[in-house]
């Protein structure tokens, strides 16, 4: 009965109204992409290597909350632990990088799974895993809603933070370095703006997706789970298992950034899994604005601004970082887009 | 076996601070609704308080109070300004700007006070051990640490059903804009509670201040482990948290000790460190995960 309605991917028949490219919205969206890439660009010219890599973290950032965004702003599902996967993807690509740098496998029995140190298979196994790891959680978590549902997966990325702080075989909460960053056939993954331009690529690619799942029937069915559970059910659509699908999305593009970041870095260690990054992986999403399409990148750019030029003033910036966060939370509720491109949607 | 007395006095300990801590969480939830993360904060003000005053005054009780008076202070001042403006909003939004305050509270600490930790030792009348049966002794602070919880315990089950106050709590729990009608003033009513809550915070934190060093964050660790407790427990039930806490203090502390040695009976040492000591880790939320598989609301749900 489920099966026959189950929405699909492809997109609505029905045109979106007001979607010209030219309003005020699209030219907001289109300006941030433009900055994100023009400023690494002359950055780069100028030889300032230091803002090429700063504009990498920038982008893989708001692609990690790109990802929580889906679960939280689209789904409603208020994760306090996508740190987990963020965490993880680093540790599949230090893990995996490790091994091949060893020759010995990841796995060795039954089946022999050798390291790499090809991005496109860390990619690949990233994706598998952090899935695997959100199916798990999300069908435990998913069973439960509100104050129980970010408790819960709160303390399940608290159970992966301290696994990898005190298994010792990955450097427990020393870390693991990655001694050369992985590679991909034909570019140099070590020059600064080419590893700029994958990542730019994932945040571009993650935010089309996004779109994309959110222009077709599944997303309109997500919305509805959001809004309105009983509407949805009463439609003939079960809304856990679209909640539990947009959950494990959202999750490995929060871990395909992680392992971009693990690789930007060099290095691995449970900070990545702890739950300040989620925190701050959440407070990059309210920031630019909760459910809107490039809020996290909006975000993004606010929360690495006020790191860059309030932490060069002082060692305490953070707590101005809760002042302003404060603020928006209790006087600005529709983040930084809503203020830039007007508001959107009730 | 005098190892597993030892180590069930340990995790009744810290089951009772636990229980400190997770019993304010869970009546400020049960009462108001609210999911506050800045009660770790609470937590860290009490054990800075009671650091300062002891080493001016050059008495622990005197350091006590002066911490529970400042937690409890501190929260009624945080209520005012920030918490009552979010009773109405989404658990987001209480999620962020209770966020927003534990980075206000750390960073402000660490700006006051620095980073190195504050020294704060247990009163001198109580560093004595007593003996235990099997032959090893036991420190008498840590078995009052257990003696102040379960008074703490006691007092609150008197307060909540015995008192005037705990008569509108509870009425506040199940209904409040009855108890608004009724003329009770609700919004002193949230104050008092969620001041209660941090005083009890404070408390707790004075109390472990004096084992462990006070130190900026030292409350983070102890919030999650509370926030467990209380999903365990059913939110909103002080019974539920009294049992999750017990609960998660003894199997806690207990897996940390023998999951090792137990691993050590078919692997090598350093392996079976490894392998317990991770496993141990995560042993309290593998607990809270097979108890949410079959309860999802907790063992005590409260109201619904």
């Amino acid at each position: 009965m489920i099966k026959s309605t189950t929405p699909s991917l492809a997109p609505r028949r029905v045109p979106t109204p007001a979607a010209s490219w030219h309003d005020r919205k699209h030219l907001v969206q289109i300006g941030l992409l433009a900055v994100l890439l023009l400023a690494p660009l002359s950055a780069y010219l100028l030889g300032h290597v230091y803002y090429v890599n700063l504009a990498s973290r920038l982008t893989l950032i708001a692609m990690a909350a790109v990802g929580l965004n889906l679960a939280i702003g689209y789904g409603g599902m208020v994760s306090f632990g996508h740190a987990a996967y963020f965490g993880l993807g680093g540790y599949v690509a230090g893990i995996s990088a490790y091994h091949a740098f060893d020759f010995t496998p990841v796995i060795g029995w039954p089946i022999v799974i050798p390291g790499s140190d090809s991005m496109l298979a860390i990619w690949l196994a990233t994706m598998l895993v952090c899935g695997l790891l959100a199916l798990v959680i999300g069908t435990v978590s998913l069973r439960t809603s509100g104050v129980y549902f970010i408790m819960i997966t709160l303390a399940f990325a608290q159970m992966v933070y301290y696994f990898a702080n005190s298994w010792p075989t990955y450097g427990g909460e020393d870390g693991l370095p990655i001694y050369l960053r992985n590679s991909l056939p034909m570019v140099d993954t070590q020059d600064p703006l080419t590893f700029f331009l994958i990542c730019f690529g994932g945040l571009v690619m993650s935010l089309a997706l996004t779109s994309r799942i959110m222009k077709s029937r599944f997303g309109a069915a997500l919305t509805m789970a959001r809004l309105n559970e009983t509407r949805l059910a009463t439609a003939g659509i079960a809304p856990y298992p679209i909640r539990l699908v947009a959950f494990v999305i959202s999750a490995m593009i929060t871990g395909l950034a992680g392992a971009l970041y693990a690789d930007l870095n060099g290095f691995v260690s449970p900070t990545m899994l702890s739950w300040h990054m989620s925190g701050e992986l959440m407070v990059i999403v309210i920031l630019g604005g909760v459910g809107r399409l490039y809020g996290p990148l909006a975000g993004a750019i606010l929360f690495v601004m006020m790191e860059t030029l309030l932490g060069g003033l002082t060692e305490y910036w953070k707590l101005f970082l809760g002042l302003v966060l404060l603020l928006v939370v209790l006087f600005a509720k529709h983040g930084v887009m809503g203020w830039l491109a007007g508001r959107e949607r009730p | 076996m005098t190892l597993f007395i030892e180590q069930l006095i340990n995790g009744l300990q810290l089951g009772t601070m636990l229980f400190l801590m997770a019993s304010g969480l869970t009546l400020i939830f049960g009462v108001m609704g609210l999911i506050n993360l800045a009660h770790g904060s609470f937590y860290m003000v009490g054990a800075y308080a009671t650091a300062l005053v002891s080493a001016a005054t050059g008495s622990f009780l005197i350091g006590l109070a002066a911490g529970i008076a400042a937690a409890a202070a501190v929260g009624a001042l945080v209520e005012l300004i920030v918490i009552r403006r979010l009773y109405h909003r989404p658990h987001l939004d209480q999620v962020l700007a209770t966020f927003a305050l534990i980075l206000i509270f750390s960073e402000g600490t660490r700006w006051l006070f620095g980073s190195s930790p504050l020294w704060l030792n247990a009163p001198a009348a109580l560093s004595g051990s007593i003996a235990l049966p099997g032959g090893s002794r036991y420190p008498i602070y840590r078995l009052v640490i257990i003696a102040v919880g379960i008074m703490v315990a006691v007092g609150m089950y008197w307060l909540i059903s015995r008192t005037r106050l705990g008569m509108r709590i509870r009425a506040g729990e199940s209904d409040r804009e009855m108890i608004g009608a009724l003329g009770v003033n609700i919004a002193r009513l949230y104050t008092l509670v969620f001041a209660m809550g941090a005083a009890l915070a404070g408390l707790a934190g004075a109390m472990v201040g004096a084992l462990q060093s006070v130190q900026v964050g030292m409350g983070e660790p102890v919030l999650i482990l509370a926030f467990v407790v209380i999903v365990i427990g059913g939110i909103g039930s002080i019974k539920g948290a009294l049992y999750g806490a017990i609960l998660v203090g003894v199997v806690d502390t207990l897996g940390r000790v023998f999951l090792p040695l137990f691993f050590r009976q078919f692997m090598t040492s350093s392996e079976a460190a490894g392998v317990g000591s991770a496993l141990a880790a995560m042993l309290i939320y593998i607990l809270m995960a097979l108890i949410l598989a079959f309860k999802p609301k907790g063992l005590f749900a409260a109201n619904d």
